[in-house]
C-alpha cells in the first residue's frame, strides 16, 4: 500500500516536473492572448532563453547570471513580436513563426560560435545549475505515514523554476483578476475600443502583456537548460511551446484550468514514458504514441466546439488602429 | 493613403525587406568574427559551382516549391496553412502505402502514378479537416493545423515503429520500395541519354514540381475557380455578393493546398529515399511559408524563392566544411529573418515610402 | 446664427471654425456651435451630415484639421479621449464601448479604478453607483454581466461610466437607435434628471420627435455644415425637416413616363433577424413592376440594406416569401445570388468597396464579378483574358469609365468611375429586375447625372428597378412610387405626385400621416 502511494507520488512528481515548462509558457500565452496578441512564438522564446541561460551560466559559472540573460533574450524576442504586431500591425501568426525559426537557427549558430560543440553548450557543473531545494524537514517528516512521503516526494525537492511555475499561476490569476492592470489587460483583449475611449493606450497595455509573456517564457527556458537539464541541446524545447498553446486553449484562457491542463498533459507524458514497452491487460502493448497525441487531439476537438466551447478573447489577433 | 506606385510595391519594397534580412544575417556573421562576403562566396560556390552542386540545389528547391505552392494556394483564400509539415508527412505515408502494397504486384509505371495520387490524396485529406473545421465550426485554422502537424508526426512514429517497420530491423523506416516503383534520378536519365552526369538526389519530381507550379498558375490566374478563390481571399463580402459559396471554397482550397504539400513526398520518399523514413519533412513545410511570402504567392516568384532557399540549403552545407564557427544553421537564421522582414514587418517601410512618393507626386 | 450671450455664464461648449476632411470627403466644414451650460442641446441632421464626426472631435477620437474648442469659456486642446475626460466630457457612443464579458461594475471602473488594486476601487465604485442611480434614476445591477443586459440597460452603463468619471458634459450619439419607445421615454427622463443636476447634454439624433420631446435648443447640420440654430420651443417639425433635407435644386434629368407593366417581383411578409436575433425587417411586402422605378427612402440603417440582401439572395429568407415569375423563394426553397442572377435579377450594392468590387482586382476581373461563369469570361475551360479585356473595354466605353484601362486595379479608380463600372456590369446584363443601392454615394455631380440617365433608360426599356437611397432628391427625381422605410417596416408608399419632401421626411422620421402637427 505504502509502496503504491509512493509510486503514485513519484508519477505526480514527474508530472509536475514535465509540466513546469508547459505551465510557464501557457501562462505566458495566456497573458499575451488575454490582451489580444496571439503568441505562437512561445516555443521560440523558450528555446532562445534556454540557450541564453545555459551559455551564460557556463561562461560565468552563475546560474543567476544565466537566468538574467535568459529573461533578457526572451523579453527582447517578445518586444520584437510587439514591434511587428502592435507598432506595425503585422500578422501575428507570421511574426510568431518567424520568432520560432529565428530561435531554432539562432541558438545553434550562437552555440557553435561560442562553444564549437555542434550547437550544444558544455555540460553544466552542479554550481552552474539550479539544484533541487530540500524543503525544511523533508527527511524528518518522510516517515510520517501518507502525508510524510507527500511532503518529501512531491512538495519538496524541486528546483527553483518549478516552484516559480507553480507560484506563477496564483500570481497571474491575481494579476488578471484583482489588479487594475489586469482589468485593463482583459478589456484590451475583449474590446480595445472601450479601453481607448476610457482614455487608455491599447498599445502600451499590449506591450506590457507581451513583455510579461517574454519573462515567463524566459523562466521556462531557464528550467529546461539549467534546472531540469544540465546544458543546452539543440531543439531542446521539442514542441513544448505548442503543447503549452494547446493547454492554454484547453484551459479556455483561464489560469487555474490552464494549470490543470498543463498538469494533465505533463501526467500523460510521464505515463507514456512509464508505459513504454509495458503490456496492459486487454489492450496489449501500451499505445504510448496515442497517449502522447492526446493533448493535440483534445485541443482540436475542443476548438471545434464538440464538447463545451473554447471562446477566445474577442479581439484576439486583431491589430488595433486608432483613427486620426 | 494614396497607393504606392506598382514598381515600388512589387519591386522596391520586397527588395528592401529581403536586403534587410540579409544585412542582419551578414551582421551576425561579422559579429561571429567571419567575413560575410567570404561566407556568401562559399555558399554561392557550394550551391552552384562544385560538381553536383546544382543537382543538390535543385533537389532542395523541389521541396520548397511544393510546400511554397501549398502555402500560397491557401494564402490566396486568406487562409494560413501552417500545416504543410504535417500534410507532407501524410503525403509520404500515402505514397509509401501504395508502394508497399503494389510494388510487387504491378509494374513500376503503374505504381508511380498511383503513388503520386496517394501522396496528394493523403496530404489533401489531412488539410481538409482543418479547412472544414474552420469553415463549418469556426475553429482557428492556424491552431488546428499546428496540432495536426504534431498528430501527423505521432501517427508516423507509431506506424514506422510498429506495423510499417522494416522486418528484422529496429530503425523506424519502411522496407525499400522496388526500384521500378521509384521516381528515376535525373542523372540516370541523363546518362541513359548519353550525357555524363554526377549522381545527385535530384529526380523526376523536380520536373513534376515545375509542372505543378505551372498548374497552380493556371488554376489561380486562369480558371474560374481560381478567380473565385482570389475573390474569397480579397473580400469575403464581395464573394458572397457574387454568389461564391465561401465555406466550400475554404475546404477545397485547403484540399489543393494539402495535396501540393503532400507531393513534397514525391521528392523525398518516391525519389531520393525510396522508402518512408521518420522526419523526412525536416522543416520544409515551415520554410514553405517563407517561400510563399518571398515569392508574393505567385508561382514564378515561388520558383525563384525556392531556388534561393535551395541554394541557401546546399550552399549552407558547404559552410560546415569551410568555417569552424558558422554552419548550415546560419541558413535557418536567414530564413527566420526573411519571414520576419518580408512577412511580419512587411509594411514597416510603407509609411516612409508613401511619404517619399507622395512628396514627389505633389 | 445666434449671438453669444455676453452677460450670463460662459457656454459649456463653444466650437468655432471646426473642419475635418477624410481623404476626399469633407466631413465637417467651418462648423460653429454653442451649447449653454445645463441645457439639453440637440444636433439633428441626416446620416452622413457630419454629426458623429463633430462629436468625435469633441471627444478626442479625431483631431480637427482646423478650429477652436472652448470648454466653459476656456480654450481646450483635445487630442485624446483622456484629454476629453479631463475636461469633464463624457460620451455615450452609438456603438457601445463596453466589454461584454465584464460586469457592470468592472465596465464602470475601467480607466478610473483608483489605485493599482481593484478591491478599494470596487467598493468605492459600488457606493458611487448606488448614489448615482439614486440621484438620476439610473438603476442597474452592478454585478450583472454587460453582455447579458438588454441594450437599454447597457446604455445606462455607458451613462454611468461617463458620470463616474465626473462628466459635466454628456454627449449621446444616436442614443435611441437601439431602444424601444418605452426605453426611449425612460432615457429622456434620465436626461431631464441630469439637466436638473446641472449636467449639460448634447444629443445627436436624426429623429425629429426626439428633438421636440427633450431638447431646449437645436442645431441642424447638413452635408458637413451647420445650417441653423433654433430654440426648440420656437420651431416646428416641418421647419426642422426642411432644414435637414435642404432645398437643393433638383437635378434636371428629363423624366420618362411609362405605363407600368406586369409585376416582376413580389415580396410578401418578409421578416428577417440578424445573427443576434434583432429583427431588421418586419413584415415587409412590396410589388415591383416592369417599367417602373420604385424608390425606397429612409434614413440608413432602417432595413433598406437587409431588404436588398434578401432580394438579391445574399441572405436567406427566414419568414415570408419572394416571388419572381413562377419561382417562389422562401425558407424551404432558398435561392443564392447566382440563381437570382440567372433569373435576371441584377444588383448594384450599396457598398461598392466591400460588396460591389474586389478592390485589389483589375477592372476587367471586376467587370465579371458574379458573372464569372457566364460568356464574358470566354467559352472554354479557362478564363479568356482577351474576352475579359474586350468585355471590360466595351463596358468602359459605354459607361464612360476613366481611365479606360481594363488592367487597372479597381482601387485605382475614383468613386464615380468605380460606381460606373459596377453599374455597367449590372446594366449590360440587360436584367429584368435591377436592385440599386445608393447609386450616387460619393460620386461627383457629372457622374450622378450620367447614372440617373442610365437608370431612366433601363426603366424605359421595361426593366423593373428598385432604388434604395438616402438622398431624397435622388428618390424624388427618379421614382414613380416611393416606399418609406423606418425601423424595418415600410411606413407608407406614396406616388410621385403625392410625395413632397416634407411628407417623406416625416414618414422617414417615423411620424405617420395625421400625426404631424
Amino acid at each position: 500500500m505504502t509502496e503504491l502511494w509512493i509510486d503514485a507520488l513519484r508519477i505526480l512528481d514527474g508530472s509536475l516536473r514535465l509540466a513546469t515548462p508547459l505551465i510557464l509558457c501557457a501562462m505566458a500565452g495566456l497573458v499575451s492572448e488575454r490582451a489580444g496578441v496571439i503568441d505562437i512564438g512561445l516555443e521560440g522564446k523558450m528555446l532562445a532563453a534556454a540557450f541564453a541561460a545555459a551559455a551564460v551560466a557556463s561562461l560565468t559559472g552563475s546560474p543567476w547570471a544565466g537566468m538574467a540573460a535568459a529573461l533578457g533574450v526572451a523579453v527582447a524576442l517578445a518586444l520584437l513580436h510587439g514591434f511587428a504586431c502592435i507598432t506595425h500591425r503585422g500578422e501575428q501568426i507570421i511574426s510568431g513563426v518567424a520568432i520560432n525559426i529565428l530561435a531554432s537557427g539562432g541558438t545553434v549558430v550562437a552555440g557553435i560560435a561560442l562553444f564549437r560543440q555542434g550547437g550544444q553548450t558544455p555540460p553544466l557543473m552542479a554550481g552552474e545549475r539550479f539544484r533541487p531545494i530540500r524543503l525544511p524537514g523533508a527527511e524528518a517528516l518522510a516517515d510520517i505515514p501518507v502525508l510524510g512521503p507527500l511532503y518529501a516526494e512531491l512538495v519538496s525537492g524541486h528546483t527553483l523554476p518549478v516552484y516559480l511555475a507553480v507560484l506563477s499561476v496564483p500570481l497571474i490569476a491575481w494579476l488578471l483578476g484583482r489588479t487594475t492592470f489586469g482589468l485593463r489587460l482583459r478589456a484590451t483583449g475583449e474590446m480595445p475600443l472601450a479601453v481607448d475611449s476610457a482614455g487608455l493606450s491599447v498599445a502600451v497595455i499590449r506591450y506590457r502583456a507581451v513583455v510579461i509573456a517574454g519573462l515567463l517564457c524566459g523562466l521556462a527556458g531557464v528550467f529546461l537548460s539549467t534546472a531540469h537539464g544540465a546544458g543546452f541541446v539543440r531543439e531542446m524545447s521539442a514542441g513544448k511551446g505548442f503543447i503549452a498553446l494547446a493547454a492554454m486553449i484547453f484551459g479556455k484562457w483561464r489560469p487555474w484550468p490552464v494549470f490543470g491542463a498543463c498538469l494533465l498533459f505533463g501526467f500523460l507524458e510521464t505515463a507514456a514514458a512509464r508505459l513504454q514497452g509495458v503490456t496492459l491487460p486487454l489492450i496489449g502493448p501500451a499505445p504510448v504514441e496515442l497517449i502522447l497525441l492526446l493533448p493535440y487531439i483534445a485541443t482540436v476537438v475542443l476548438l471545434a466546439g464538440f464538447f463545451g466551447r473554447a471562446v477566445p478573447p474577442r479581439a484576439l489577433g486583431v491589430p488595433y488602429r486608432k483613427e486620426r | 493613403m494614396t497607393p504606392l506606385p506598382r514598381w515600388v510595391e512589387l519591386g522596391l519594397l520586397p527588395l528592401a525587406n529581403i536586403s534587410l534580412a540579409f544585412l542582419v544575417a551578414g551582421a551576425v556573421v561579422a559579429l561571429i568574427g567571419e567575413s560575410p562576403v567570404e561566407a556568401m562566396a562559399v555558399m554561392l560556390k557550394g550551391a552552384f559551382v562544385y560538381d553536383g552542386a546544382l543537382g543538390y540545389t535543385l533537389y532542395y528547391t523541389t521541396n520548397f516549391m511544393f510546400t511554397g505552392l501549398a502555402v500560397s494556394v491557401a494564402f490566396h483564400a486568406m487562409l494560413f496553412n501552417i500545416g504543410a509539415e504535417g500534410e507532407a508527412a501524410m503525403g509520404g505515408l500515402g505514397a509509401a502505402l501504395v508502394c508497399i502494397a503494389l510494388d510487387a504486384v504491378l509494374p513500376g509505371l503503374m505504381v508511380i502514378p498511383i503513388a503520386i495520387a496517394g501522396a496528394a490524396a493523403f496530404g489533401a485529406a489531412w488539410a481538409v479537416v482543418p479547412g472544414w473545421l474552420q469553415a463549418r465550426r469556426g475553429s482557428h485554422i492556424v491552431i488546428t493545423t499546428i496540432m495536426f502537424n504534431f498528430i501527423a508526426a505521432g501517427v508516423l512514429v507509431s506506424l514506422l515503429s510498429g506495423p510499417l517497420m522494416r522486418a528484422g530491423q529496429s530503425s523506424p523506416q519502411t522496407r525499400d520500395f522496388a526500384e521500378a516503383a521509384r521516381l528515376p534520378f535525373l542523372h540516370d536519365i541523363a546518362r541513359a541519354l548519353g550525357f555524363p552526369a554526377t549522381a545527385t538526389p535530384l529526380n523526376l519530381s523536380f520536373l513534376i514540381a515545375l509542372l505543378a507550379a505551372f498548374g497552380v498558375w493556371v488554376l489561380i490566374w486562369r480558371t474560374r475557380w481560381g478567380y473565385a478563390l482570389r475573390a474569397v481571399g480579397h473580400s469575403e463580402g464581395a464573394a458572397r455578393y457574387a454568389g461564391i459559396p465561401v465555406p466550400r471554397m475554404v475546404v477545397v482550397a485547403m484540399a489543393v493546398s494539402g495535396a501540393l504539400a503532400g507531393c513534397m513526398a514525391l521528392n523525398e520518399i518516391l525519389g531520393a529515399q525510396g522508402r518512408l523514413v521518420l522526419n523526412f519533412t525536416s522543416g520544409y513545410g515551415f520554410t514553405g511559408i517563407a517561400v510563399a511570402l518571398m515569392g508574393r504567392n505567385h508561382p514564378v516568384g515561388i520558383f525563384f524563392a525556392a531556388l534561393l532557399f535551395g541554394a541557401l540549403y546546399q550552399g549552407g552545407a558547404e559552410l560546415d566544411f569551410e568555417f569552424q564557427t558558422i554552419t548550415r544553421e546560419m541558413v535557418v537564421l536567414i530564413q527566420g529573418l526573411i519571414i520576419l522582414f518580408s512577412g511580419a514587418l512587411a509594411l514597416m517601410f510603407v509609411p516612409a515610402l508613401a511619404r517619399i512618393f507622395r512628396a514627389r507626386a505633389q | 446664427m445666434t449671438e453669444p450671450d455676453r452677460e450670463g455664464p460662459p457656454p459649456a461648449v463653444r466650437l468655432a471654425g471646426i473642419s475635418k476632411r477624410f481623404g476626399a470627403v469633407q466631413a465637417n466644414r467651418d462648423v460653429a456651435l454653442e451649447v449653454a451650460a445645463g441645457s439639453i442641446h440637440g444636433i439633428i441632421g441626416e446620416n452622413g451630415a457630419g454629426k458623429s464626426t463633430l462629436v468625435s472631435i469633441l471627444y478626442g477620437f479625431y483631431e480637427a484639421d482646423e478650429g477652436r474648442i472652448e470648454i466653459a469659456g476656456q480654450k481646450a486642446v483635445i487630442r485624446s479621449s483622456a484629454d476629453a475626460i479631463g475636461h469633464g466630457i463624457g460620451m455615450v457612443h452609438q456603438h457601445f464601448m463596453l466589454v461584454p464579458t465584464f460586469t457592470v461594475l468592472e465596465n464602470v471602473m475601467l480607466g478610473a479604478e483608483g489605485g493599482a488594486l481593484l478591491a478599494r476601487g470596487r467598493a468605492e465604485t459600488r457606493a458611487e453607483l448606488l448614489r448615482l442611480s439614486a440621484t438620476y434614476g439610473l438603476e442597474v445591477d452592478p454585478d450583472a454581466l454587460v453582455g447579458d443586459l438588454p441594450v437599454g440597460l447597457q446604455q445606462r452603463v455607458e451613462i454611468l461610466k461617463a458620470l463616474r468619471r465626473g462628466a459635466r458634459i454628456l454627449i449621446l450619439d444616436e442614443p435611441t437607435g437601439v431602444l424601444t419607445p418605452d426605453e426611449t421615454d425612460r432615457l429622456f427622463e434620465i436626461l431631464r434628471g441630469l439637466r436638473r443636476e446641472g449636467v449639460t447634454v448634447l444629443l445627436i439624433t436624426h429623429k425629429l420627435r426626439e428633438i421636440m420631446a427633450v431638447t431646449d435648443r437645436v442645431s441642424v447640420m447638413r452635408r458637413g455644415e451647420m445650417v441653423a440654430h433654433r430654440e426648440t420651443a420656437a420651431t416646428t417639425r416641418e421647419d426642422l425637416a426642411e432644414l435637414m433635407v435642404g432645398r437643393k435644386v433638383l437635378l434636371e434629368v428629363p423624366r420618362v413616363e411609362t405605363a407600368p407593366g406586369a409585376v416582376a417581383l413580389r415580396a410578401d411578409g418578409l421578416t428577417w433577424r440578424d445573427a443576434r436575433g434583432v429583427a431588421r425587417l418586419k413584415e415587409v411586402s412590396l410589388e415591383l413592376r416592369e417599367g417602373e422605378i420604385l424608390g425606397v427612402a429612409g434614413v440608413s440603417g432602417n432595413g433598406q440594406s437587409e431588404l436588398l440582401d434578401l432580394l438579391s439572395g445574399i441572405e436567406g429568407v427566414q419568414e415570408g416569401r419572394i416571388a419572381i415569375g413562377p419561382r417562389a423563394i422562401d425558407r424551404a426553397h432558398p435561392a443564392d445570388p447566382s440563381e437570382m442572377r440567372a433569373m435576371g435579377v441584377a444588383h448594384v450594392p450599396e457598398d461598392r468597396h466591400r460588396r460591389g468590387l474586389v478592390l485589389p482586382f483589375e477592372a476587367q476581373e471586376n467587370a465579371v464579378l458574379g458573372y464569372h461563369h457566364g460568356p464574358a469570361t470566354g467559352s472554354g475551360q479557362l478564363l479568356d483574358l482577351g474576352a475579359l479585356g474586350a468585355h471590360c473595354a466595351t463596358l468602359m466605353r459605354r459607361f464612360d469609365v476613366r481611365p479606360a484601362n481594363p488592367r487597372l486595379r479597381a482601387s485605382g479608380f475614383s468613386g464615380g468611375n468605380q460606381q460606373k463600372l459596377v453599374l455597367a456590369r449590372e446594366i449590360e446584363q440587360a436584367p429584368r429586375i435591377l436592385l440599386v443601392g445608393q447609386p450616387t454615394r460619393g460620386v461627383d455631380i457629372g457622374a450622378i447625372e450620367f447614372i440617373h440617365t442610365r437608370l431612366l433608360e433601363m426603366k424605359k426599356a421595361g426593366a423593373a428597378i428598385l432604388l434604395v437611397s438616402v438622398e431624397l432628391d435622388e428618390i424624388m427625381a427618379l421614382s414613380d412610387r416611393i416606399a418609406v422605410m423606418n425601423a424595418g417596416r415600410i411606413e407608407g408608399v406614396l406616388t410621385r405626385a403625392e410625395a413632397t419632401p416634407h411628407r417623406l421626411s416625416l414618414l422617414m422620421a417615423g411620424v405617420r400621416e395625421g400625426e404631424a402637427a
